[in-house]
């Protein structure tokens, strides 16, 4: 038990470091680490995700969920320290030297390099989701209810700006409907 | 924000910012934690920093957000952390992360111990599947619209590219592909004698993707 909450501290404080360009950028990792090396299946990782999406505030609370799933509250207490205190501290200290660095070229060829790899991570975020809900989990054939909500969902986004927590639900309301 | 005090130019000066409140940090972050439902947490954060209290200027928030997007974690507590911290030190940005959280995770954990009593339920399963399958409309365009610049200009929609396979199809563990594809891309940006006089390129446009988060 000691040695599960010691291990998913550490995962998480690793994807905390490694999200480059935000949650979404580091979903592919969570995934993996969480199906791969704790016992989370696919569908209850794609369910917490759901549940993220919901949810007022940063939308990747929902890793709070996946300690409580895999180690009770105190699980859901260390991952959610795990996940963003690392982050809070390399901010803190980063706001106090960025001043030095404003003169230097290097910053902005920081900020220009990592911008296009932040992006791909989200495809890659977005690409995981996908595959995790517009595919059967039973034998991997194509939802078609599924894709056709994130199709539409895509379309009225490109068309307009709609609040996507109304989107998400209206999403989820029609799926009910449509396989009940 | 009626009972919030306006503090002209208080972010970054000491003696005025000493006058915010923990208390009054950790309810505006509070409010902004409650009703950003639906994701945009960083268009609220705008307009409660920016508009309603006066903590930042639209200035300092924009370069706050520059600082969030390039550093690793979410823009919105990354955000948090810099007004709390601009405003009150070390205890200030403690008092933005938690009250920006604390809404969302307690709402996080209600549904989710309401889920794991009824996740066998049909019902409940098909919903969430119907949620996924609409987020999964959501990131494609957030990707899209945040990559607009970096889609369209050939070294980095290459780098897109690249990164998006080596996660996705070759699954190689994303903190290789940090490395690796990280130090290529910000060599590939290395200062430069001739680009030095080039206008700056920030990682987005800034006049439409305000839009984006103001609405």
């Amino acid at each position: 038990m000691n040695w599960q909450l010691t291990k998913l501290g550490l995962v998480f404080m690793m994807l905390s470091v490694l999200a480059v360009g935000g949650g979404t950028a580091v979903l592919p990792e969570m995934q993996h680490a969480t199906v791969h090396w704790f016992n989370l299946t696919d569908k209850q990782f794609r369910d917490i995700y759901s549940i993220g999406q919901v949810a007022p505030g940063p939308n990747m609370l929902m890793v709070l969920l996946i300690g409580y799933r895999l180690a009770g509250a105190l699980g859901a207490a260390v991952v959610g320290i795990a996940f963003f205190l690392p982050d809070c501290v390399l901010t803190l200290a980063a706001n106090r030297l960025w001043v030095h660095f404003s003169g230097s070229p290097w910053r902005q060829s920081v900020q220009q390099g990592l911008a296009p790899v932040a992006i791909g991570l989200m495809f890659a975020g977005t690409w995981a989701i996908a595959r995790l809900s517009l595919a059967h989990v039973t034998d991997g054939s194509p939802d078609f209810v599924a894709i056709g909500i994130a199709t539409v969902v895509t379309a009225i986004l490109l068309w307009r700006h709609i609040n996507p927590g109304i989107l998400v639900l209206v999403g989820g309301t029609a799926y009910m409907l449509l396989t009940h | 924000m009626e009972s919030v005090t306006p503090t002209p130019g208080a972010a970054g000066s000491l003696p005025a910012a000493a006058q915010v409140a923990l208390g009054q940090i950790f309810k505006v972050f509070l409010m902004a934690g409650a009703i950003s439902f639906g994701g945009g947490v960083v268009a609220y954060l705008r307009e409660y920093l920016v508009r309603a209290s006066h903590w930042l200027s639209d200035e300092e928030f924009m370069s706050a957000l520059e600082i969030s997007e390039t550093l690793p974690g979410l823009n919105s507590v990354n955000i948090a952390v810099i007004a709390g911290d601009d405003l009150r030190g070390v205890s200030g940005a403690a008092a933005a992360v938690v009250g920006l959280m604390l809404p969302g995770a307690v709402f996080v954990m209600v549904l989710g111990i309401l889920w794991t009593e009824s996740r066998h339920n049909p019902l409940v399963s098909h919903f969430l599947l119907g949620i996924a399958s609409a987020a999964v409309g959501l990131l494609l365009v957030v990707s899209l619209q945040l990559g607009r610049r970096q889609l369209v200009k050939l070294p980095d929609l290459l780098i897109v590219v690249v990164t998006f396979v080596a996660v996705s199809i070759l699954k190689i563990p994303l903190a290789y592909v940090l490395i690796v594809i990280g130090t290529v891309s910000i060599w590939l940006y290395r200062p430069h004698p001739a680009r030095e006089a080039a206008p700056e390129q920030l990682p987005f446009e800034r006049g439409p993707r305000h839009n984006q988060y103001r609405r």
